[in-house]
């Protein structure tokens, strides 16, 4: 299946994945109204940096890994695994974390609501391509299959 | 003010027709004007002409040169000056007759004239490049004479006028040839002068064409390199000295003359056997700029033959036919028919596919 | 403090009711225009800096930043205008020759939009290239004078060593050092989809890519920098760079910042010193000696490479550009003055040199007097904009063009004039590795490939509407340009005639 894969050879540490990634699941359609409310909509994918000029950076956001500790260890069954996609239906998630402490790559958040966050391809409220692929600059975010 | 041709360049379009007989029999002149007349609607009597092979075998070792004068000072000129480069062995007006339709001639002379070979050898040319030379100079620089007609055994004769009243104010019905070509012409101007007229002959030499080529300047521009002044700005002029440049000076075959100025197109070189593909890729490196390019139909009239062409995207109609010995080349094919009413194997040429016919074993007279 | 003479040229003005301090300009700001103040949760602009290079302006997600002519002003003058007095004060406080980028800003006439294209009406058909084959390959160097024949008639005559360009564009030198590795990259891969060829400059060629040197010209410029025998067998073709549009009669420069590591072995010099070409060839003081060079770059090359030698268009061009036809040259590349550079001094690259439409028509016209225009090849460039200038080039008489401040500009390139800075924001003309990742060449490749596939669309599209169906129909044909609004003098020299005649 399609995955976002991170080159962090071309990632240049700007942070806007983070950003069209936060206001993609925002529900707003307008980015200055989405960062403009007191509670700021968080993003699911998040930037790791080394700053320098020989720095590194690199996205960390789900895997959507085909055994998913998380989904293994969700006690309200909120989190599912679909057609390779691993997302959560808010309805159902309690906020009890033990999905946050149990993914190996930091990749599902919380903010203040109730239920935790987590990147789901877009495949909700994208058109075809996860918001972070289609707004990086330097293309350094893909979205593609992969062996 | 209206320019002259020379000074200023003009589009036009045209009718052409051509026969020769195979065998080298002569055909009289009256049949070329007969079939050009069919295509009066493609001419506007803004020019006409005809050129004649094997029309003097009399003479036929000596160039017969034939010249429009604007006055008697300039045949004055001219006269000194051919008679300090040539032996002059014979000289008369060109018979004509008056026609209504024709007016406001030059004085039309012809010579038969061979290089003097003192002048010859001083000059270090071969005899035709000695000749070519001095047409042009005559051309280029006195003023009010020109040279229309240059080559041995052959000869051109145009006005002003449609061509059926110019074939009869030449009487050409007077002379026989093994080949004829034709020309009617439809300027988009009116330049009133008989040089502008077709065809354009250098030598033996001859060219009639239908169409305006989009690549004129730049091979005017690359031509001109060579020796030759385009003095008429007129595409059948060029067309002549790129033909007269390639298989006279350079020795290329009329075949692969045509893969010059209607070359084939890059994708099908591509796919030509190597030794082919090496030969045309060479051909259009090297005369990249002899190209010819826009609408064209032209016959080549040479000493002995015939050759008839179109561009490469054929965009001006041209179509050949046989009959015994005899092949006919038109416009159209009523030209064709008018002539000759059972005409066999009609067929219309690709384009940039030459149909070359020779004179069995050369000229026979 | 002492006193600032100089106000910023530019304010970066930022919407502060559409920003949401994403930070995303600060991060990719070299100058250190942008910060964030986290005591005041604002973001902040300081356009002392600024080179108006519009990076975070092109990324910023709410088009919130925009940048403008400040609006302070010296006193207005009309013999002294403010760059001028700038200019004064920036060398009362330094003492140094001033240094620019890229091609000269200054308002000189451009004499492509002066010339006007032709096309056909009734009395030849326009072609259509969507429906009929048109062709833009170009065949480029010397053309052999004379066909030989051996006894059975068949030509016995080769084509010498030739460059074969499907498109009549090659990108023009711009060495590794003064842009980088990225942005070379870009231009091979593009070179080699496209089926042209771009120019290593001076500053030798990068190991990784050798692979494609069947695409590449090589340099061997006064400074010889990365020059060695591989080197010159890799490539398809060797250009003598005798001189360059931007700066005539100088050589080149590159600050001692952007030799690096791989620079300084790509160029065999060492890290850090600036490289600074002499100003001519220390071989070259006569055209005998530029025949020298070219016999032995073909010598080292076994005879299997054209060579092109590159001039800048100065006044008396054509005669130089005869010589260099009889000097065994294959190919003379002429570099206008509005072309560009990586580093230049200002006073050079704005008063020396001639517009290369001038030059292109003088040196062509005199080609062809002298009966040796088919001995070589002639390529423009400096400042080619479009795909008009290219038609109007090659019916001046160009056998193709050199195109690269437009290549860079399909880069990202934004024309801040700043390369010698080696801060460029865009990747390009830099070598700071945090910078120069900015230019990812699977993208860089792909939009030079679609600007010349885009221009090459529109090439046909005018032969076609001239009645032409391949582009040496069009070289030289001068008829098909009319000048508007030149002088008779201009007319001459451009050898067409005015609109309407």
């Amino acid at each position: 299946m399609k995955r976002v894969y991170v080159n962090e050879e071309w990632c240049l540490g700007c942070h806007l994945c983070e950003y069209y990634c936060a206001f993609q699941n925002s529900g707003e359609r307008d980015m200055v109204k989405a960062f403009g409310r007191d509670v700021k909509p968080v993003p699911r994918i998040r930037i790791e940096d080394i700053d320098g000029e020989d720095g590194i950076h690199f996205a960390v956001s789900c895997r959507h890994c085909d055994d998913p500790q998380c989904v293994k260890g969700c006690i309200t069954g909120a989190l599912s695994i679909k057609d390779g996609v691993i997302s959560v239906n808010e309805d159902k998630c309690i906020g009890c974390c033990t999905c946050v402490l149990s993914c190996p790559y930091g990749a599902i958040v919380v903010d203040e609501g109730k239920a935790i966050k987590k990147c789901d391809l877009c495949v909700k409220n994208g058109n075809g391509e996860p918001a972070c692929v289609a707004n990086c600059l330097n293309r350094a975010i893909v979205f593609e299959e992969r062996g | 003010m209206l320019l002259k041709e020379g000074t200023v360049r003009i589009p036009s379009g045209c009718a052409i027709s051509g026969l020769i007989s195979r065998d080298g029999k002569r055909i009289n002149g009256s049949e070329i004007v007969k079939s050009i007349s069919y295509m009066h609607e493609r001419s506007n009597g803004l020019g006409g002409g005809f050129a004649g092979y094997g029309i003097y075998p009399e003479y036929k070792d000596l160039y017969a040169f034939h010249v429009f004068y604007e006055d008697n000072s300039s045949r004055e000129a001219t006269e000194r000056f051919l008679d300090r480069h040539f032996d002059i062995v014979n000289l008369s007006r060109i018979p004509t007759r008056k026609h209504k339709n024709i007016t406001d001639e030059p004085l039309i002379w012809r010579y038969f004239v061979t290089p003097l070979p003192t002048k010859l050898a001083a000059s270090q040319l071969d005899e035709k490049e000695f000749v070519v030379k001095c047409v042009i100079r005559i051309n280029t620089h006195i003023d009010g004479a020109y040279v229309f007609s240059s080559g041995k055994n052959m000869g051109v004769f145009k006005a002003v006028g449609y061509p059926e009243d110019v074939g009869d104010f030449y009487r050409l019905e007077e002379y026989d040839g093994y080949s004829w070509t034709a020309h009617g012409r439809y300027p988009t101007n009116t330049p009133g002068w008989w040089g502008g007229a077709h065809p354009f002959a250098l030598l033996d030499y001859t060219i009639v064409h239908n169409g305006e080529i989009s690549s004129y300047d730049a091979n005017k521009r690359f031509i001109e390199m060579f020796g030759y002044k385009c003095n008429l700005l007129t595409d059948t002029e060029v067309i002549t000295y790129i033909f007269d440049y390639l298989n006279r000076k350079q020795h290329l075959p009329l075949e692969d003359v045509a893969s010059v100025v209607a070359a084939p197109f890059w994708n099908e070189i591509e796919d030509m056997p190597a030794e082919q593909r090496e030969k045309m890729k060479l051909l259009r490196g090297m005369f990249a700029s002899l190209l010819i390019t826009g609408p064209f139909s032209i016959i080549l009239g040479f000493d002995g033959g015939l050759m008839a062409l179109n561009d490469r995207l054929k965009l001006r109609s041209m179509v050949v036919g046989e009959k015994g010995d005899v092949v006919y080349i038109a416009s159209e094919e009523a030209a064709i028919r008018a002539i000759c009413p059972d005409v066999e194997n009609v067929w219309s040429p690709k384009g940039g596919e030459p149909v070359i016919v020779k004179v069995n074993g050369g000229v026979n007279i | 403090m002492p006193i600032n003479y100089i106000y910023p040229k530019y304010d970066v003005v930022r919407d502060s009711t559409r920003c949401i301090k994403c930070g995303a300009c600060m991060r990719q700001c070299a100058n250190e225009v942008h910060s964030y103040d986290d005591e005041l949760d604002v973001m902040k602009s300081d356009s002392m800096d600024c080179v108006d290079c519009q990076r975070c302006v092109s990324i910023c997600p709410t088009r919130a930043l925009k940048i403008i002519p400040a609006e302070n002003r010296l006193r207005p003058n009309g013999s002294w205008a403010q760059d001028d007095i700038y200019e004064i004060y920036r060398q009362a406080e330094g003492g140094g020759v001033l240094l620019s980028s890229m091609g000269t800003p200054k308002n000189y006439p451009i004499y492509w939009d002066k010339m006007l294209i032709n096309a056909s009406q009734v009395t030849n058909p326009s072609i259509d290239p969507l429906r009929e084959p048109m062709e833009t390959r170009v065949l480029l160097g010397k053309k052999p004078k004379k066909l030989e024949f051996d006894k059975k008639g068949k030509i016995t005559t080769k084509l010498e060593p030739h460059l074969e360009l499907d498109v009549p564009i090659m990108f023009s030198a711009m060495s590794y050092g003064s842009i980088s590795k990225n942005a070379h990259e870009s231009l091979a891969r593009a070179a080699e989809e496209l089926g042209t060829y771009y120019n290593t400059g001076e500053g030798g060629l990068h190991k990784d890519f050798y692979k494609y040197g069947k695409n590449t010209i090589v340099q061997v410029a006064s400074g010889r920098f990365g020059v060695h025998e591989e080197y010159l067998n890799v490539g398809s073709a060797i250009e003598i760079k005798m001189g360059q549009g931007a700066k005539p009669g100088i050589g080149g420069h590159l600050p001692g910042a952007k030799i690096r590591e791989e620079v300084s072995r790509t160029r065999m010099i060492p890290m850090g010193a600036d490289a600074i070409s002499p100003a001519p060839h220390h071989d070259i003081y006569s055209i005998e000696d530029l025949r020298q060079l070219v016999f032995s770059l073909k010598e080292a090359t076994n005879y299997t490479k054209p060579v092109i030698v590159k001039i800048a268009a100065v006044h008396n061009v054509a005669a130089i550009a005869s010589g260099i036809a009889r000097s065994g040259a294959d190919i003379i590349a002429i570099d206008g003055f509005r072309g560009g550079t990586g580093a230049a001094p200002t006073r050079t690259r704005d008063n020396v040199g001639i517009p290369i439409e001038l030059a292109l028509a003088s040196v062509d016209q005199r080609l062809r007097d002298e009966s040796i225009r088919n001995d070589v090849s002639i390529v423009v460039g400096g400042s080619i904009r479009n795909s008009a200038d290219i038609i109007k080039a090659v019916a001046l008489g160009a056998d193709a063009v050199y195109i690269a401040s437009a290549a860079l500009m399909a880069l990202g390139c934004h024309q801040c004039h700043s390369c010698h800075l080696g801060k460029c924001n865009w990747g390009i003309a830099t070598q700071r590795p945090d910078l120069v990742k900015r230019l990812n060449p699977e993208v860089g490749y792909k939009r030079l490939v679609n600007l010349v596939n885009a221009w090459n669309h529109e090439i046909k599209e005018i032969l076609g509407g001239m009645g032409i169906n391949s582009i040496e129909a069009l070289r030289g044909n001068r008829l098909m340009l009319r000048g508007v609004g030149l002088a008779d003098k201009e007319l001459e020299i451009l050898g067409i005639k005015h609109a309407g005649e």
